[in-house]
């Protein structure tokens, strides 16, 4: 087990009588890519803004590498934060901006140049942007440079609070991989603030979810995508299908607002709650086809997403989605049998 | 000028609107007066570059003229002199020059160091507070000269303050009104509201992002103030150093209430010159030089401040 650098221990904060975060219990590894996930007002921000230290928790203990630093302020913590709005300051060149923390610890004018060259070229920028303005860069070229400016801190953990939301979705794809590239190559210790889950899967280690100030599941992505702790966070990386369902028999469940029959996941040990389908996960069985569980439809919408159809499909009095390899073509209108084996599924508490 | 009579449209061709004229070339500048007429707001410009001319540029002009005109006249169709110049050379005004310009800064400078921690407090702490603000704007609303009556009943020997101290303690405070601190005093006071908003508004303009971001790289609260807030609030500053000093500098009712002339300020001269001495010419000199001077500094001021530059932030 590598050590941890940053645990949370019962941290709690209030704002008057207001529950920000509650009882959080974490701990990041050494080295590790930590993504903590929530819609906006699950308390993420307050979180991120006691672990760099520029609020105090209420109650609990922060630590880092096993020291209590509640009552250290932000500017005496070896951790560096790049901000939502990056906060690169206006007034200084690209170069000033990465030198800014060399500067203030007193660095000669010759290593703060050599070093912040050297971190242009680590984030694929070239040496004339040394000289330009901030406001002479691209929204993805200001976030290399907040990146640089970071990592010229040489920050023993590099906070990021949702620095990539406001750019548009292929360049947020790129960053997210050079983002993930680069912390393999230095080896530093991520802490990442998102609401896109999709976002905290392309990039973490691990991941927490948090929901009105509490966290509700910590886990790889796999584990999240694979066993996710509730509906909430099942929902939280797309568009599932939900059904409200209790034990009939054995392995057999109940809808119980359709009455048509599911075989239950192996080893589902609940009498009753919710059964989750992901869409991908159904199929559209052909003829000749079967799988435990089955039900008719009537295809109703046909969405391309790309690679992958999504089909609309109205069983019932409700729709379910599903979605196929494109290749595959069913009509609107066309009545289908939509099968998934009873391991696709799997079974949550209400 | 040939022009028709009619509204001029904005989107219609000009060339089939325009009178008949043989001559080409008149053709052409016609059309390019109408075409300048016809740009969206040309006309509705004019009355406010009536104004302008007459009320600004028209005075200006006499003064400049009059400085070059023989001493003690008053019609200004006669050869050009330099006189006027001479004699503010040779009789020692550069002294009244050198008091204005002094004060003047020395003046900018007491009020950026009062109003930094003010400012600061009124754009960050006291943000939504009206009642500070207008408790700051109120004085404004009463006449300059009698706010600084005010100072010199109380600095007054005999006045509120000494007159107080003498009955309750028996202390005669020394003479505190006509020299040059007090007019200093004066000047702080009556020009405060000239680089505190000013500069406010520059404070407020640093965003909270930028000061946390030096914060968390490790920056003390004196590092934060050099490294930005100082260089991202210095739009707000300049302008305000720019006000306070312009105005000082044609000020005369601090050097004449409070100073009691124990300091003779160029403003002070350039009345003079123009009342009791009935002599213009020599007055627009004086008023000319000053307005150089100013020009000078303004401009020199103005052109390292690069407002563009400074406002395409983000």
């Amino acid at each position: 087990m590598t050590e941890s650098i940053l645990e949370l221990r019962n941290v709690e904060k209030y704002f008057g009588d207001f529950v920000a975060v509650e009882r959080i219990n974490l701990e990041v590894k050494k080295g590790e890519f930590f993504t903590i996930v929530g819609p906006s007002g699950s308390g993420k921000t307050t979180m991120i803004r006691m672990l760099v230290g520029m609020d105090k928790p209420s109650r609990g203990d922060i630590l880092m590498s096993g020291e209590r630093v509640n009552d250290v302020p932000a500017n005496r913590r070896p951790t560096c934060m790049v901000f939502q709005s990056l906060a690169l300051f206006p007034h200084k060149t690209v170069g000033e901006n990465i030198e800014f923390p060399l500067k203030l610890r007193g660095e000669t004018k010759n290593n703060r140049k050599t070093r912040a060259i050297e971190l242009l070229e680590q984030l694929h920028l070239s040496e004339a942007y040394y000289a330009k303005k901030v406001s002479e860069c691209s929204g993805g070229e200001k976030q290399r440079v907040a990146l640089a400016r970071a990592l010229a801190f040489d920050p023993e953990i590099l906070f990021f609070d949702e620095p990539l939301s406001a750019l548009d979705y292929r360049l947020r794809k790129t960053l997210e991989k050079e983002l993930k590239d680069i912390q393999r190559r230095t080896g530093k210790t991520f802490v990442y603030i998102t609401h896109s889950l999709e976002e905290a899967m392309v990039m973490s280690d691990r991941i927490s979810i948090m929901r009105d100030g509490r966290i509700v599941q910590i886990g790889t992505p796999d584990e999240i995508y694979n066993k996710p702790a509730n509906s909430f966070v099942a929902q939280f990386m797309g568009e599932v299908n939900q059904f409200n369902v209790t034990r009939q028999e054995d392995a057999r469940f109940l809808d119980t607002d359709t009455q048509d029959s599911y075989v239950g996941p192996p080893g589902a040990d609940l009498e009753s709650g919710i059964l989750i389908v992901r869409p991908e996960r159904i199929q559209i069985l052909a003829e000749g086809e079967a799988a435990d569980t089955e039900i008719a439809g009537t295809v109703q919408n046909q969405y391309v997403l790309g690679s992958r159809v999504q089909y609309e499909v109205k069983v019932k009095k409700r729709s379910l989605l599903v979605e196929t390899m494109i290749g595959d073509e069913w009509n609107v209108g066309e009545s289908v049998r939509l099968g998934w084996n009873s391991d696709q599924a799997f079974l949550l508490a209400r | 000028m040939n022009m028709p009579s009619k509204s001029y449209p904005v989107t219609d061709s000009s060339a089939e609107r325009l009178p008949e004229t043989k001559d080409p070339a008149l053709k052409l500048r016609a059309r390019k007066t109408l075409l300048w007429f016809k740009q969206p707001g040309a006309l509705l410009s004019l009355p406010a570059l009536f104004i302008f001319v007459a009320g600004f540029i028209g005075p200006l002009g006499l003064v400049v003229i009059y400085s070059f005109m023989p001493e003690r006249s008053f019609a200004f169709n006669q050869l050009p002199t330099l006189e006027n110049f001479v004699t503010i050379f040779q009789e020692g005004y550069y002294i009244s020059y050198a008091w204005s310009v002094w004060l003047a800064l020395l003046s900018t400078l007491i009020l950026i160091v009062i109003c930094w921690p003010v400012a600061y407090g009124l754009s960050r702490i006291f943000r939504r507070s009206m009642i500070l603000t207008l408790l700051l704007v109120l004085p404004l609303f009463v006449s300059e000269n009698v706010r600084l009556f005010g100072w010199v009943l109380t600095l007054l020997n005999h006045g509120i303050l000494d007159g107080t101290t003498r009955t309750l303690f028996g202390w005669e405070l020394p003479d505190m009104l006509y020299n040059a601190p007090v007019t200093v005093l004066g000047m702080v006071y009556v020009y405060l509201p000239f680089m505190l908003f000013p500069m406010s508004l520059g404070i407020s303009m640093v965003p909270d992002s930028c000061r946390e971001a030096a914060f968390d790289m490790g920056a003390t609260r004196w590092q934060v103030f050099k490294e930005v807030e100082l260089p991202l609030a210095m739009p707000g500053i300049m302008i305000g150093c720019l006000l306070s000093f312009v105005l000082v500098l044609g000020s005369i009712s601090e050097a004449k209430i409070l100073g009691g002339q124990s300091i003779i300020m160029i403003s002070h001269d350039i009345e003079t010159a123009f009342t009791y001495a009935q002599n213009w010419p020599l007055g627009s000199a004086l008023s000319t030089l000053l307005i150089l001077l100013t020009a000078v500094l303004v401009i020199g001021l103005l052109s390292r401040l690069n407002l563009d530059n400074l406002l395409s932030r983000k």
